[in-house]
């Protein structure tokens, strides 16, 4: 009897260990396949693409962007995404890069905010010239440490909220961010969880975007990350550049600062 | 007209390694649009690829090469500053050729 | 190297970028004018489609690797290369057996240029990679099974 239950406990330690063993090569495998995908990331088309956008004289005012201030100065772009969302005095707003960058080509180039945003996220056959706007500015804070310290009062305010959208339990499955992102080692079939509440797992999450979602073919923002985030968590989906898809990023980014930018990024 | 490739080619130890992106939907023709209608195919053909003018590379693609396509690839010579060009063609006639200086 | 391509390879300069390709030791002499190996891209099955390339029987070999994950996240991107370390080899094509039409992309290297080269491919399930390449006038393949797994959020 006692042998027999050692060797059936034998069996099951034997079990146990091999499929320990094809964890580890499945995640070994994942990791190759992420770093084959590396090395010639497609988002450097869209970076070329938002560049020639960026300097390119448009719109009603046939004016280039070259003037925008992201929050460093006119046309001072380097390191200026690894800093926002930031309070901008102008606009009394604490905005992000996108909500941002509306602004510059509403009030430079003189579109309509109806038509600029009505294309901010690709589709098959359909570009949208924020992704690789996005796509460039980001670029230019590769290297970079990602740093939004929330200082100013309208800007710790956000973080505030933000903080709270992402506890906050919500929708038909009462469901919250911190239910898979507020811990260590969870996981969705092959895709890690990462602990947003943590400066490590913040910063692996927000450095690697703008990313090129190889399952759409695009380049996926901030705001689309987090409203596709909400929408699978079956929440109403928050308008686009609104203000709490913001605040969540002013939260996410302080938690992550020190973290460094290594964007645009890639992922399946 | 189509978006510029993205061509790195750099020379090391007398072989030129060529890396290549391509801004390309690479349609299969089996997709359907949200109103269910078939999307035509529609993708890169056939490519080319030229050392100070003389081919190093031609390739033919299906449906199946991914969205934005990549290829790289090796020969051997090659210096810095030599031209390194490389073409395609589509199942639609769209064409495209960027050029670089080896680095 | 048969006497048809080493003329066409000679006139390369006046024949352009279509002119070139057809003189790809992949097309067959009665394709040799065609654009594009019509018939190798649209058949649907491994044996159609070596048929189609001028390879049938085909031995396998372990000289040739394919390098690829064992596991692709997701089968819209999957990073294929072809390597080998033989001389001479002409012309490499990559299949993929469950696909709806196998071929996925062939290559056609000159002298010089080295049998290695890496793309990305769609794979609409888990399926042998098949790489065939053309060394000396003779086909040699080899082939590595790719899984394919539909992910989660994906960060």
């Amino acid at each position: 009897m006692r042998a027999r239950l050692q060797a059936v406990l034998a069996t099951t330690a034997l079990v146990l260990a091999g499929s320990a063993l094809a964890q580890d090569s499945t995640m070994d495998e994942i990791a190759k396949y992420r770093e084959m995908l590396a090395d010639g990331n497609p988002a450097e088309l869209f970076e070329l693409k938002g560049e020639a956008l960026w300097k390119k004289a448009r719109g009603p005012k046939n004016a280039s962007l070259e003037q925008c201030d992201m929050g460093l100065g006119p046309g001072k772009l380097d390191g200026a995404y690894a800093q926002l969302p930031r309070y901008f005095p102008d606009t009394r707003k604490v905005m992000d890069v996108e909500s941002r960058l509306v602004h510059c080509m509403v009030s430079l180039q003189g579109f309509k905010e109806e038509d600029v945003t009505r294309q901010w996220f690709s589709r098959p056959g359909k570009e949208s010239d924020i992704e690789a706007l996005v796509t460039y500015i980001g670029a230019k804070s590769n290297g970079m440490k990602i740093d939004v310290p929330a200082r100013h009062p309208e800007e710790a305010r956000m973080a505030k909220v933000g903080e709270y959208i992402f506890y906050r339990r919500s929708g038909p499955q009462d469901f919250s961010c911190s239910i898979c992102h507020g811990q260590n080692d969870k996981r969705i079939r092959l895709q890690d969880l990462g602990n947003l509440t943590t400066q490590a797992g913040a910063g692996v999450a927000m450095s690697t975007w703008p990313s090129y979602r190889v399952s759409q073919g695009a380049v996926w923002t901030m705001q689309r990350r987090l409203i596709d985030c909400m929408r699978q968590a079956r929440w109403p989906e928050p308008k686009y550049l609104s203000d709490s898809v913001i605040a969540l990023q002013v939260y996410l980014q302080k938690t992550a600062s020190g973290t460094v930018m290594q964007t645009p990024g890639i992922k399946r | 007209m189509a978006d510029p490739m993205k061509i790195r080619a750099s020379a090391k130890d007398g072989i030129t390694e060529v890396k290549v992106l391509m801004s390309h939907e690479m349609e299969t023709g089996q997709r359907k649009d949200s109103s269910g209608n078939l999307v035509p195919a529609h993708f890169i053909t056939e490519l080319s690829a030229e050392h100070n003018g003389k081919q190093v590379l031609a390739a033919q693609f299906g449906t199946a090469v991914s969205k934005n396509p990549y290829l790289a690839f090796k020969f051997k010579g090659g210096a810095k500053g030599d031209k390194l060009a490389v073409s395609w063609v589509d199942n639609k006639g769209d064409k495209r050729t960027d050029e670089v200086a080896i680095n | 190297m048969n006497m048809q391509r080493r003329e066409a390879l000679k006139a390369g300069g006046g024949l352009g970028l279509f002119g070139l390709l057809a003189a790809a030791g992949l097309i067959t002499p009665s394709q040799a004018r065609a654009e594009w190996n019509k018939s190798a891209f649209d058949a649907k099955t491994i044996e159609e489609t070596l048929k189609a390339l001028g390879a049938t029987g085909a031995q396998n070999s372990t000289d040739i690797q394919i390098t690829a994950p064992d596991i692709a996240e997701n089968g819209a991107v999957v990073p294929v290369g072809v390597v080998s370390a033989l001389a001479g080899v002409e012309a490499i094509a990559l299949l993929i057996e469950k696909n709806p039409n196998p071929l996925a992309a062939s290559f056609m290297l000159p002298a010089g240029t080295e049998a290695s080269v890496q793309t990305r491919v769609k794979m609409g399930q888990t399926s042998d990679v098949i790489a065939v390449v053309k060394v000396g006038g003779k086909f040699i393949m080899t082939k590595k099974e790719i899984k394919v797994t539909l992910g989660g959020c994906g960060g």
